[in-house]
């Protein structure tokens, strides 16, 4: 009756306001799906279908606005971001019984629009990770090929929409937690400007570094999402006091004379092969586009990794001791003292890359070592925006791979945190310099997984990348591309 | 051996705001514990702290008040500690770059005035509050988690025991001026940390230092402190040596006792704090700060002593709150004598204070009132004597001084005409007094006098009345 491979938002709309489908059924039929496909990919940690069904009829009650695009539209939630009386766990143990008592920003902004919240999305436990194997729920399995990961952190939220479960979803990027498993599942993904979407309400990782944004198979429906999603909060003393454009305004334009920057660091030894044909088909289809893509070099790349790993890692280990077992989450049983509800809760409560990170980032904090560590970190990241303050002077976006590889194997690499970290070595640099960077389907490796490419522009320009994503969607195939996976027929 | 001591003081001061330093709850104290706070004060997962200006404001002001340079690129730092009164696990506080530093105040001890410094000043959060009850369990109420503090911390200049209580009722003193803080140890809005060492004179690196906790009023850290002081002098004269420890202070015994043995130092493993992106503060703004700040309490005391002509020790006692000295220059303003305001305000409403336990904001007397009464004794419309009921008539009730004598016909009789037949009577049935007084006794006066007063029920002007007296009595 719906299938999310045949639509976008803007057709479900009308399809709602024709009244073809009911919401109620649009919904139904999600959830049917879901349970056909749920067993296979795992992408969800909780299902809120009472409550979709409930909202669903009331929206049919009062119909669906026509001007409003996401009235009624089934979208999925990675579990980081907080949900009144919806479970949100960060698909930790710790919290795997928290109810919030309040809604992030950004859900009250998709309640005000009338978005259904299908449930909550898997993810590397409080989004640590690149593979969502972290996860005390469960891995999730990438659709096309149920054997690799979906990538991470927001690995539930790009293998739902990948798999059709749902037509977007938003996830959260802290080192690319968004755009690499956009990558591996051949969807589109953004993570905005730093600023650009309130963080109240979504639980705390990295925080100079986080950031929540969309993932979608289309250009367009991110931005109709990002639109609803974007603005200042008074919540959230980083939030930016910038207006926000309307993202969709940047669709369906001539990218004629826009100058793209590739740094040679990006296709590098250590990039896959397949990643880079990839990537330099899509040079060439945007030089064939009209634009001008010159190589140039971004020289602290390599020292990224090492700053991010530091910085996100000693964030996280001040944001992560609330969670200590007195107020709320997991109390470890028969502790009889202070220090053991403190130590027990947590080591009981913690997996182990979370626990391997608190250490990393309490010992770059620690007396003596922080000038060492964290401080030589905060001084590389400097360096790095620098950097990019000196490319954006000239060129209007950077290009590159999104990640070195395509979707690796389930238990590959989970075993081996260095390798993994290096993984995100593409991601990185924009979390760091906090502008917007997206992943857009660019391709397929030998083996037929997708690979994407990254597009990052400076703070606030969002629609450059809208503009540049879209030209490269209306004159490429590979988001039509769908998994052999569908509807659980793999 | 001589020694030399050396004492630190860390003052933490709540700011006198309505709302907490990083979230929109209230400030208020004896609630239901737990009723003011929010997500943010309970630290649940995803909130972020937005700064309250004011708070911010008001520790701009007591920067400037004393006399500290105020840090115009700043940010917030976390400090990392787990305890169940802190339900982030770390404090937002100011460390790398305090809002203030290198601020002083001058004091005075036995008539020798001295000037401490003040390393820095900043703000930051309160943390909760625990309590350990009898049934076993242990209670957290964040009431006070997130109140805005300052943070008030003195350089290795103090040197007595004497000094240190000279310096945190100076302290006390201006912040209660700049009005950013009720400034009161018996409410918790003003408490001390204190450590002391002692070194040999003459020997370049400070000794050990303790610390002392449990310090509830300043009377009681001077007694810790010299108590502390001996204990150490003691220790070091037999052979000695101090131990870094912190030690309670008990102030039944006004003795200390061990509480533990500091071992290395806490790693609070600060950091800046990600939320609240650092900050400028603009020249305006400090300037605008800068003129609201009140005058502060040693200006105002040279200005009683040179314009008015108070007694140095009347200066001193209006000026120690601000409440008293608003009142003193208000009731000045509203014409009255200034040396009279000050008697009055020295004697009777501290006295009226004293016996009710109030403040003087809390009663019903006003500035005009006060002067208008004190006016109506110097124009001879009431007698001093009277002038005491009628005090006590507008410190409780409010009532305006004129009006009441007027109402209760306690207007004074000044005037010869009506006085002098009362004086003649007096005379006429009292010839041994006027025999007395033609002896030389004095004490016959007295007597008449009182006489008069008996028959006028006190009304009379004694001025007047002493002087028809005498004429009178010239002429018998």
């Amino acid at each position: 009756m719906v299938d999310y491979f045949n639509e976008d938002i803007t057709s479900l709309h009308d399809k709602l306001v024709r009244k073809e489908i009911s919401v109620r059924q649009l919904v139904e039929a999600t959830y049917d799906y879901i349970d056909k496909t749920e067993g296979k990919v795992n992408a969800f940690i909780t299902l809120n279908k009472e409550a979709a069904l409930k909202q669903a009829d009331a929206l049919d009650e009062k119909g669906v606005d026509p001007d409003n695009l996401l009235s009624g539209i089934p979208l999925g939630i990675k579990d980081n971001i907080v949900t009144k009386g919806l479970k949100t766990t960060a698909a930790s143990h710790i919290l795997d019984n928290f109810m919030p008592v309040y809604n992030a920003t950004v859900m009250d902004k998709l309640d005000a629009l009338d978005t259904i919240t299908v449930g909550k999305t898997n993810m590397d436990e409080f989004a640590m990770g690149g593979s969502t194997e972290t996860s005390y729920f469960g891995k999730t399995h990438n659709p096309w090929n149920l054997d690799k990961v979906p990538g991470g952190s927001s690995g539930g939220s790009a293998a739902a929409v990948a798999a059709g479960e749902v037509i977007a979803a938003l996830g959260t990027d802290t080192g690319g937690s968004i755009r690499q498993p956009a990558a591996f599942n051949g969807i589109f993904g953004i993570k905005p400007t730093y600023g650009r979407v309130s963080r109240w309400g979504l639980m705390a990782f990295g925080s100079s570094l986080d950031q929540i944004g969309v993932m979608s198979r289309t250009i367009k429906d991110s931005a109709l999402v990002l639109n609803a999603i974007s603005g200042h909060d008074e919540h959230d003393g980083t939030s930016a006091a910038a207006d926000v454009p309307d993202f969709t305004a940047a669709l369906n334009q001539d990218i004629k004379g826009l100058k793209i920057a590739v740094p040679k660091e990006y296709m590098d030894e250590g990039v896959d092969d397949d990643v880079v044909s990839a990537i330099k088909a899509a040079i060439a289809t945007f030089e064939k586009l009209g634009a001008t893509v010159e190589e140039v070099t971004l020289p602290y790349t390599k020292y990224a990794v090492p700053a991010y790993y530091i910085i996100a890692s000693s964030e996280a280990s001040s944001n992560l001791q609330r969670y200590d077992g007195i107020r709320y989450g997991f109390r470890a049983k028969d502790v009889n003292s202070l220090k053991s509800v403190y130590v027990r809760s947590r080591s009981e409560g913690f997996g182990d890359e979370v626990k391997r990170r608190i250490m990393l980032g309490s010992f770059s904090l620690s007396a003596g070592y922080y000038d060492a560590y964290f401080k030589k970190a905060a001084q590389v990241r400097t360096l790095v925006k620098r950097d990019f303050d000196q490319l954006f002077e000239k060129y209007d976006l950077v290009l590159g791979p999104t990640a070195p590889t395509s979707a690796f194997g389930l238990g590959e690499k989970i075993t081996d945190p260095v390798t993994m970290y290096l993984n995100d070595i593409l991601t990185i640099p924009a979390n760091l310099a906090g502008i917007p960077a997206a992943s857009v389907p660019a391709g397929f490796s030998k083996d037929g997984l997708p690979i994407g490419v990254q597009l990052m522009a400076k703070a606030l320009d969002e629609a450059t990348i809208f503009k540049a994503a879209d030209a490269f969607e209306r004159h490429t195939d590979f988001h039509n591309q769908v998994p052999a996976f569908k509807g659980g027929q793999n | 051996m001589n020694f030399e001591t050396t004492i630190g003081l860390e003052v933490h001061v709540e700011l006198k705001t309505k709302t907490k330093m990083f979230s929109p709850s209230p400030v208020e104290f004896g609630d239901e514990p737990n009723t003011n706070t929010n997500v943010i004060d309970f630290g649940f997962p995803g909130v972020l702290p937005k700064v309250n200006k004011q708070a911010y404001r008001y520790g701009i002001m007591v920067a400037l008040a004393l006399n500290a340079n105020v840090t115009k690129d700043t940010h917030f730092d976390r400090k990392n500690y787990f305890y169940p009164d802190n339900p982030k696990a770390y404090q937002i506080t100011q460390f790398e770059k305090p809002l203030g530093t290198d601020g002083w105040v001058e004091i005075e001890v036995d008539g020798q005035k001295k000037k401490i410094g003040i390393a820095e000043l900043h703000v930051e959060e309160d943390a909760g509050k625990n309590t350990h009850s009898e049934d076993g369990y242990s209670y957290v109420d964040l009431n006070r988690q997130g109140t805005p503090l300052i943070e008030i911390v003195s350089k290795p200049d103090i040197a007595s025991p004497d000094e240190a209580y000279a310096y945190l009722e100076k302290l006390r003193q201006i912040v209660q001026f700049t009005g950013a803080s009720d400034v009161k140890m018996e409410e918790g809005s003003m408490r001390v940390d204190t450590n002391i060492s002692i070194r040999p004179i003459g020997q370049s690196e400070y000794g050990t230092k303790t610390e002392l906790k449990n310090l509830n009023s300043f009377n009681f850290v001077r007694q810790g402190l010299a108590y502390e002081e001996k204990r150490q002098s003691r220790i070091l004269m037999s052979g000695g040596s101090i131990r870094q420890e912190t030690r309670r202070y008990d102030d039944a015994t006004g003795q200390t006792y061990l509480m533990r043995v500091k071992e290395g130092s806490d790693d609070y493993r600060y950091f800046p704090e990600p939320d609240i992106p650092p900050f400028h503060l603009s020249d305006d703004w400090i300037n605008e700060i800068k003129a609201s700040i009140p005058e502060m309490p040693d200006k105002r005391r040279d200005r009683y002593v040179n314009d008015f002509g108070l007694p140095e020790y009347d200066a001193q006692v209006i000026t120690n709150t601000k409440e008293m000295s608003d009142f003193f220059d208000a009731a000045v303003n509203h014409n009255a004598d200034p040396k009279q305001v000050s008697n009055w305000l020295m004697g009777e409403v501290n006295a009226y204070l004293n016996e009710n336990k109030v403040d003087l904001p809390q009663t019903k007397l006003t500035p005009e009132n006060l002067a208008a009464m004190i006016n109506l004794i110097k124009d001879g419309t009431i007698s001093s004597k009277i002038a005491k009921k009628v005090f006590q008539e507008t410190i409780t009730n409010g009532t305006e001084p004129k009006k009441y004598v007027e109402d209760k016909g306690m207007v004074q009789l000044s005037d010869p005409a009506k006085l002098t037949p009362i004086v003649d009577g007096i005379l006429d049935s009292n010839q041994q007094s006027i025999d007395d007084f033609k002896n030389g006794k004095d004490r016959a006066v007295g007597f008449l006098i009182g006489q008069i007063m008996k028959q006028t029920r006190g009304k009379a002007n004694p001025k007047v009345v002493n002087q028809i007296l005498m004429t009178e009595l010239k002429k018998r």
